[in-house]
């Protein structure tokens, strides 16, 4: 009999349990081949059976060494209950399970003496989201009559850069009593309410990353919605930088710099301008870490567009070099806006915290007229690495901030002025229309969202710390990795025909929410649309309670 | 469903014109209320059009406090009158016991204050009255302008037009532009504040309908203006966007329409002042209506317009003849008063354009 070695690694001891059923098992291989982590492997087991070839019982015992399939108890291998293998399997004989007797964040600190990383999804969240206590409880009437979502037309743009106060309009009264402009206003698109969230070259496999362009396209060129994208930190390929598509990109500036190099040689080349400018001073999903794209993932594209040597690159949560807001405003974004000669927004990502408020209200008090808009990220999200710990006890949720910030602005007349965009968990439940809509009734000009494309694009992952593979460059569908082998699971077409569809989708049911209050356009700010089932979340966001 | 009628005429006329109209529509509305504005003073007032009147409605108490804040700041009274109520058993009416229209002249100290100065005065003087009366609710006042006089009450507007004797046609309560509403009162508490017409600084809006941006219009309105008060009803909202723009940022009221109801982006970038609306939309974002109206504005130089929200969802008609305009939610009201008009030119303004009577009368309509 074995020694009991206590210390030593079990499968008991991991997250996720492989159930394997050798009586259904052809020995295909299909299940190890696809599992990306190795966290299954062949095996030999030796078998006794009892058997009798005679017409009476005359028991013999044989011993027979059988090939199985077994979970590795090794930490670097542990299943991050993916499921690929029972994809993969054509005999339905293995799958993951949940371990609920895992001793996972134990075992792993005792054994690296750090805590787990991964991908971010954070697993505490276990109570019902605010927002789904939230519901659209104004409909319209006989008197304020409701619209049809199929006839009418609808104005489901949304504003990016800054907006100037009526009365700081450069206008003159022309001769013919006609406005005319007299001067300079700050550069202003409107958008798709929607924007597809910063996630980097790095953080996403080049196939991913051509999906979404190519939905973005699209979407914009074919469909008519001005959806944008952001590239995240990281840079850009040059040949997506000098190409016509650019214009539907907000080139993301962050901590790291990474890519700034490229992005500002190609300048004289590009043939359009970038939609626009986006400053990331902080993140909501991995706060305090900042995003770490491991070694692994530093693929030798990635090393080229940033300009760095194959290792661990961590963009800081924080730009290191600016400690205050007027050195941000002064430096930053004024360096960017004369970057691209005034013609382009420029705004600022930070992560919803208690102190985001003050940050918005210094903004909107900015004298150049220079922020463009106020991204603010919250909790729940992202795709990079973090550790365990800064994922599930560190952070802001969104909604009550996003509320605060637009308030703040109410009690100063001046909303509107830095639109508020604002994202972190938004589609969780798959549903991003209603999220946006409940977001932009409470202030929001905009959303953005990142995770919930990864899941369009067929992301295994779910909220119940499924996979969280997205830092490890494992990714078992080839959406964050880049593996080649794994990338190639990746079909871009079908992805950008997913992320087509979701929006088209989700245009047609932010149709459906606006029709019944009877808006045309954005109700942003509609707080009297909204009412909640929790007096608390209520009372908190100004909204009406209900019972 | 509130009805609102307008009248703009080259001479003076009675407000038992502006009864008939809206009587007319009865069965379109609550008989809750009857609220006017009218301007352009004739009869009586004739005299005094460049001097500022008050219209009040209160209780002894609230007079006294308003004699108290009028004369503390210095206004002199110079004419004043009380019409001849008629407070017979059966009317359905719920009278104040005062209502005191007073000429004033300004006071010494503003005596050669340029007129801008003199309208703060007015206002800031009307707020303070507001607010002083508020307590208690021991007055109402409409307003206090020069060349303007308001009248809102509850209850049946046939008896309140009994109870002030509109309905006798004579030449000395008379103006050149009067705006009505009768209520159908859909709050659930009566506020005589939240009576159309709403009136400030020689601006005057009514509206059929519901704001369902109300709650954006008001929350960007309130630190506009410190006279921006009140939003007792969702329609006071475009009464402050008039004013803000025409007066405040001095923009012609062209542009009116393109704030409340913006035009799609697809259209605008098509025209050549797209720069200009854009600016605007994004601007002022927060003074779009989306909701079903038609709104019946008056200016200070007297120009009469209406125009509807962006999916014309309310009805309004404007017939005319020679000496005057009218407008109605109905066209049985201009039946009722011009009954021998040539109907068939009769205007029913469409989503996109405002209607606009000068002060020769000519009707222009402006596309936006």
């Amino acid at each position: 009999m074995e020694t009991v070695k206590i210390n030593d690694l079990a499968c008991n001891d991991l997250p996720w349990k492989v159930i394997y059923d050798t009586t259904r098992c052809t020995l295909c291989g299909s299940c190890v081949a696809a599992c990306t982590f190795g966290a299954i492997k062949p095996r030999i087991e030796r078998r006794r059976k009892a058997f009798s070839d005679t017409e009476t019982p005359e028991p013999k015992i044989s011993f027979k060494a059988v090939p199985v399939i077994t979970q590795l108890n090794v930490l670097k291998h542990y299943c991050r209950g993916c499921g690929v293998c029972e994809r993969v399997c054509p005999n339905s004989a293995i799958r993951s399970e949940r371990n609920p007797d895992s001793r996972f964040n134990v075992v792993y600190q005792t054994a690296t003496a750090s805590g787990p990383k991964r991908g971010g999804r954070n697993n505490l969240e276990n109570q019902a989201r605010t927002l789904d206590t939230l519901r659209v409880g104004r409909i319209s009437q006989m008197t304020d009559p409701s619209l049809d979502a199929q006839r009418h037309t609808f104005d489901c743009l949304a504003p990016l850069g800054r907006i100037l106060p009526a009365d700081r309009l450069p206008f003159t009264v022309g001769p013919d009593g006609k406005l005319v402009p007299t001067g300079h206003t700050p550069p202003t698109s409107w958008i798709y309410p929607v924007i597809i969230g910063d996630m980097s070259i790095g953080a996403l496999s080049w196939r991913m990353w051509e999906a979404v362009a190519m939905a973005v396209a699209y979407l914009n060129e074919e469909c008519g919605l001005p959806v944008r994208m952001c590239s995240g930190e990281g840079g850009m390929p040059v040949k997506l930088l000098t190409s016509k598509y650019l214009k539907y990109t907000i080139l993301q500036i962050a901590s790291g710099h990474f890519g700034w190099n490229r992005i500002i040689k190609a300048m004289p080349k590009m043939i359009e301008d970038p939609a626009g400018v986006l400053i990331k001073i902080g993140q909501g999903a991995k706060p305090g870490d900042g995003g770490l794209l491991m070694a692994a993932k530093v693929a030798s594209h990635i090393q080229a567009i940033r300009g760095v040597p194959k290792a661990d690159l961590l963009s800081p949560p924080n730009h290191q070099g600016l400690y205050s807001i007027e050195e941000s405003v002064q430096k930053m974004f004024l360096s960017m806006n004369a970057a691209f000669k005034f013609r382009v927004p420029v705004a600022i990502k930070v992560a919803a915290s208690a102190t985001s408020v003050s940050v918005f209200n210094n903004l909107v008090r900015d004298p150049y007229n220079i922020v463009g808009g106020f991204f603010m990220d919250g909790i729940d999200g992202g795709t990079g690495a973090a550790h365990d710990i800064s994922l599930d006890h560190t952070g802001h949720p969104i909604v009550s901030k996003l509320r605060d910030c637009y308030l703040a602005a109410v009690a100063q007349g001046r909303q509107g002025q830095i639109p508020l965009w604002a994202a972190g968990g938004l589609g969780k439940t798959g549903n991003l229309a209603a999220d946006a809509f409940k977001m932009i009734c409470l202030g929001a000009n905009g959303v953005f969202t990142g995770k919930l494309i990864l899941q369009m694009a067929g992301c295994l992952g779910n909220e119940h710390s499924r996979c969280n593979a997205c830092n490890t460059g494992l990714c078992p569908a080839g959406i964050t990795t880049q593996e080649p082998t794994l990338v190639r699971r990746l079909n871009p077409d079908r992805v950008a025909e997913n992320i087509v569809n979701y929006f088209l989708g989700m245009d047609q049911e932010l149709r459906k929410l606006m029709a019944p209050i009877g808006n045309s356009a954005l109700p942003v700010g509609r707080s009297d649309c909204l009412v909640s089932t929790d007096k608390a979340v209520a009372d908190r966001l100004q909204v009406q309670y209900v019972c | 469903m509130c009805r609102i009628g307008a009248i703009k005429s080259l001479n003076y006329v009675h407000p038992s014109r502006a009864l008939q109209l809206m009587n007319s529509q009865q069965k379109g509305h609550d008989n809750s209320g009857f609220a006017m504005v009218m301007q352009d003073l004739g009869g009586i007032f004739a005299d005094y059009k460049d001097l500022p009147t008050l219209s009040l409605a209160c209780t002894d108490e609230g007079l006294k406090i308003a004699e108290g804040i009028l004369g503390a700041a210095g206004f002199k009274q110079v004419f004043e009158w009380i019409p001849e109520t008629n407070r017979m058993p059966g009317l359905d009416i719920k009278a104040m016991p005062n209502y005191v229209f007073r000429t004033f002249d300004y006071p010494e100290t503003y005596a050669k204050s340029p007129a801008k100065e003199k309208e703060e005065l007015l206002t800031a003087t009307r707020l303070k009255l507001r607010a002083a009366m508020e307590r208690g609710e021991t007055g109402f006042a409409y307003s206090f302008w020069p060349d303007v006089i308001t009248l809102k009450e509850i209850g049946d507007p046939r008896d309140i037009g009994t109870f002030f004797g509109l309905w006798d046609e004579n030449d000395r309560f008379t103006a050149k532009v009067i705006t009505a509403q009768c209520r159908q009162n859909t709050n659930y508490a009566i506020v005589r504040y939240a009576a159309h017409p709403f009136f400030l600084q020689g601006y005057t809006t009514l509206a059929n309908g519901e704001n369902t941006f109300y709650q954006k219009n008001k929350e960007f309105q309130a630190s506009l203006n410190p006279a921006y008060i009140g939003f007792e009803s969702d329609s006071q909202c475009f009464l402050y966007t008039l004013h803000y723009m025409h007066r405040e940022l001095g923009w012609p009221l062209s542009y009116y329409k393109h704030i409340i109801t913006p035009l799609p982006f697809e259209e605008v970038q098509k025209r050549e002042d797209r720069e200009q609306l854009s600016a605007i939309r994004q601007s002022l974002a927060h003074l779009e209506i989306n909701g079903p109206n038609t709104i019946i504005g008056a200016l200070p130089d007297h120009t009469l317009f209406v125009c509807c929200d962006a999916k014309k969802l309310r009805p309004i008609v404007v017939g005319h003849t020679k000496e005057m305009v009218a407008f109605s939610s109905e066209v049985c009201g201009i039946n009722e008063i011009m009954p021998d008009r040539d109907w068939e030119t009769d205007i029913y303004p469409n989503e996109r354009e405002i209607v606009v009577i000068d002060n020769t009368l000519e009707v222009q309509r402006w596309k936006q």
